[in-house]
């Protein structure tokens, strides 16, 4: 794919410097995305001085908004847990989140999701990228629009950061026509990046020699043959370079280990330290799972051990972050493919369930210690304040600053940040 | 152990079944044999007259689900464990059964209680890991025992009561004096746990355990074969251990039982053993003899079942269903 260049557009002119490997500051103020995508001036101006962040919590596999977000005790489809008072009174959560109760006066309930699809795959795609799949084209997941339109130019740092419950780390494909630039670098199991030290045998001056030579001929190759896929070549080798500089940043096990103990010694818990960690050190989005909550067995036994570990490492997580004022530049989301059904089947379990189910949020302009959307008495269908992906998807960016109608510019081409067939919600918005 | 009249597993069959509003966890008859109670998706205790089948609510007791119930030895008492960690006694025959006591026994669910031999003392074990001993007469705690690491999904007394078995999650069996507290051993019953990697989840766990009338063996059930925890793909499999070596003899199981776990069992007075299975394949007593792995002789319920409890006269078997039914079988001939 050939690249205009004739465009002259801040986007290019970051890839290119950082193509050269500077590591001077930028313009004050200068954004991957460009300022034009933040909803007021006033906003923008605020970004100049806090970085606007996002972190997902991705509850893998459909977590039960039954034995969390919206208990309903003493029905037919309630189960075995009660429920509890939290930190704001008259809002209830499951027995199962007894800290994380006590953060309630940060968080935002969205008790009226209705996704209308129970498939893993597609429910993922749309919570994540805020549009249903299609064959006729993909959508870049909410990390990457977030790298794009909230990293200030001059980081140094990735933009989009997964952290995976297993596996050895490497890039994702979740960008989409942002371009692999704003793809996602998996942390596998909360590693450190692969292959990010100088081997032990080559000396720092030679190593710097090398990446002056094939930066001279990158660059003239480059300046004949530039294209989309060159770029992208030329920037990994300037991002894994990056990376070999800070990769401090990404390793948990600098924080003391009184915190390591306290956010929980499982690997959930390591994982929520490296993102307060991560987001401390100026990564936009951070995004890590916990699985597994696909519980069509046993649910309730399942809901015990999972929760157990989510609400110790989350509610630690919420109030560092409230405490560290970071809650106004930093938006939680905690989100599932969708959620669980209200009817138990015969092994104790839950199936998929996308008609009624829960989101939680906190931070930048989510209001505090709200409830937002209503299901009915058995939990079955939604009563009021009925919210889908696509609706989520803009406020979550809304809520970061972003103008979540506006559009990107691919190639001379708009495309718009968010579906436009659908907008932000405005009470979840302060 | 005399062999009632007729007794015949082979030849078992339904009597009765009697419909609930919600999905049945739990089953005991009455040590009299009068009644069965039942626990049940809701926080009621039911109670079924086996004469005429007539339905009494138990209310006031629990906040939520009722997992465990015993019942007295002298036929007084009916005793419930909820997932409230409360313990509530009731009186068994009363018209209108009103809670007697009720005490805050655990933090967390109550899965399994038993009364000793002698009926002086009721054992509990639930999600805190921790096994506590109870003075029935009045609730008072008699002392506990610590050690499992994971919930307790299975508690019982020794045939003579100076022992207490308990199962937890990761397969620990331990046996507790019950006058001491020290755990005097631990069986390995590891073959009913597994970790799933992939699904990053513990599974299974020790759901049953009877120790045979004369002593000899001990039998620990539950499920193996776990490919898919979350799918509830795996299959019924039951221990069954030397009580004096505690070598393991033998693993029981019963083939063609897709998704199946073993709830309870019960050792019958012709000495073998008898097992509550529930799966996707529906709910099984299953019939096994010591002396050989595969089962004799299996039952099929008329649907998925969750508990069993054998009647005093060693003929019936009541059996707590997922499809809002209590059922009772008889484990002989039908009446002609």
């Amino acid at each position: 794919m050939k690249i205009n260049y004739a465009c002259r557009s801040a986007e290019h002119g970051v890839a290119r410097r950082q193509f050269l490997g500077s590591m001077a500051a930028t313009s004050a103020g200068l954004m991957a995305g460009g300022l034009g995508v933040f909803s007021s001036p006033v906003i923008a101006q605020q970004l100049r001085s806090v970085q606007k962040r996002i972190v997902v919590f991705n509850m893998h596999g459909g977590l039960s908004q039954l034995e969390s977000w919206d208990p309903k005790p003493g029905t037919g489809t309630g189960g075995p847990f009660l429920s509890i008072p939290t930190s704001v009174p008259g809002i209830h959560v499951s027995e199962l989140l007894p800290q994380t109760a006590q953060q309630m006066h940060h968080l935002c309930l969205v008790r009226g999701v209705n996704t209308s699809e129970d498939d893993h795959g597609k429910g993922a795609y749309m919570m994540l990228t805020g549009r249903r799949q299609t064959p006729a084209g993909n959508f870049p997941q909410l990390g990457a629009v977030a790298a794009k339109a909230l990293t200030p130019a001059d980081s140094a740092l990735p933009g989009h950061i997964l952290i995976t419950p297993g596996g050895s780390g490497g890039r994702g494909n979740d960008s989409a026509y942002l371009g692999p630039k704003y793809s996602s670098i998996y942390l596998g199991n909360g590693n450190p990046p692969q292959n990010t030290t100088r081997p032990e045998n080559m000396a720092e001056t030679s190593d710097a020699a090398r990446q002056d030579f094939r930066r001279a001929v990158n660059e003239r190759f480059l300046n004949r043959r530039r294209t989309a896929v060159t770029e992208a070549f030329a920037y990994s080798y300037e991002q894994a370079e990056q990376l070999m500089r800070q990769r401090d940043v990404f390793d948990v096990t600098k924080e003391p280990a009184a915190e390591l103990e306290r956010y929980g010694t499982h690997d959930f818990g390591r994982h929520c330290l490296l993102a307060r960690r991560l987001l401390e050190q100026g990564i936009t989005c951070v995004q890590l799972s916990h699985s597994n909550y696909d519980t069509h067995n046993e649910n309730f036994n399942f809901h015990i051990e999972q929760m157990g570990e989510f609400d110790r490492s989350f509610s630690c997580f919420v109030a560092d972050l409230a405490a560290r004022g970071m809650l106004d530049s930093t938006l939680i989301v905690v989100l599932s493919e969708f959620g669980r059904t209200p009817n138990i089947n015969q092994y104790y379990g839950r199936d998929h369930w996308s008609r009624a189910w829960s989101v939680c949020l906190a931070g930048c302009r989510i209001p505090r210690g709200a409830v937002y959307g209503k299901t009915n008495a058995d939990g079955t269908a939604v009563e009021d304040g009925q919210v889908d992906h696509g609706a989520l998807f803009h406020t979550y960016l809304q809520a970061a600053g972003v103008d979540s109608t506006g559009s990107f510019d691919i190639d001379g081409r708009d495309m718009p940040i968010a579906d436009p067939s659908t907008a932000a919600v405005s009470q979840l918005l302060t | 152990m005399t062999i009632p009249e007729g007794f015949d597993p082979k030849l078992a069959h339904m009597v009765s079944q009697w419909p609930h509003d919600r999905p049945l966890n739990a089953c005991r008859f009455d040590s009299a044999g009068r009644f069965v109670f039942c626990g049940s998706e809701d926080a009621a205790v039911e109670r079924f007259s086996l004469a005429d089948g007539s339905r009494t609510v138990l209310n006031g007791g629990h906040q939520t689900w009722v997992r465990a119930i015993a019942c007295s030895k002298d036929g007084v008492h009916a005793i419930s464990g909820g997932c409230d960690g409360k313990i509530t006694w009731w009186e068994s025959a009363a018209i209108e059964p009103k809670p007697i006591r009720s005490i805050d026994a655990h933090k967390g669910w109550i899965r399994s209680l038993d009364i000793s031999p002698d009926g002086t003392l009721l054992v509990s074990g639930g999600n805190d890991n921790i096994v506590r001993l109870w003075n029935i007469n009045d609730g008072s705690l008699v002392r506990e025992f610590s050690g499992h690491l994971r919930h307790v999904y299975c508690v019982t007394f020794s045939p003579q009561g100076e022992f207490i078995l308990s199962g937890d999650l990761t397969g620990g069996l331990r046996q507790w004096d019950t006058t001491t507290g020290k755990e005097v051993r631990t069986f390995d019953a590891t073959p009913l746990h597994s970790y799933n990697g992939g699904q990053q989840v513990d599974f299974g766990g020790i759901r049953a355990i009877a120790v045979s009338p004369d002593g000899k063996w001990l039998v620990a059930g539950g499920l193996h074969k776990a490919t898919n925890p979350l799918g509830a793909v795996h299959e019924p499999l039951v221990l069954l251990f030397d009580w004096q070596t505690q070598k393991l003899e033998k693993q029981l199981i019963a083939e063609g039982i897709t998704q199946g776990v073993i709830w309870r069992l019960k050792w019958l007075s012709d000495g073998s053993i008898m097992g509550l299975c529930g799966g996707g394949s529906g709910g099984f007593l299953v019939f096994w003899k010591p002396e050989t792995e595969k089962d004799y002789h299996r039952f099929q319920l008329p649907g998925l079942a969750r508990d069993m409890d054998l009647h005093p006269d060693g003929l019936q078997v009541a059996t707590a269903h997922f499809d809002r039914h209590l059922r009772v079988s008889r484990l002989a001939a039908k009446a002609t």
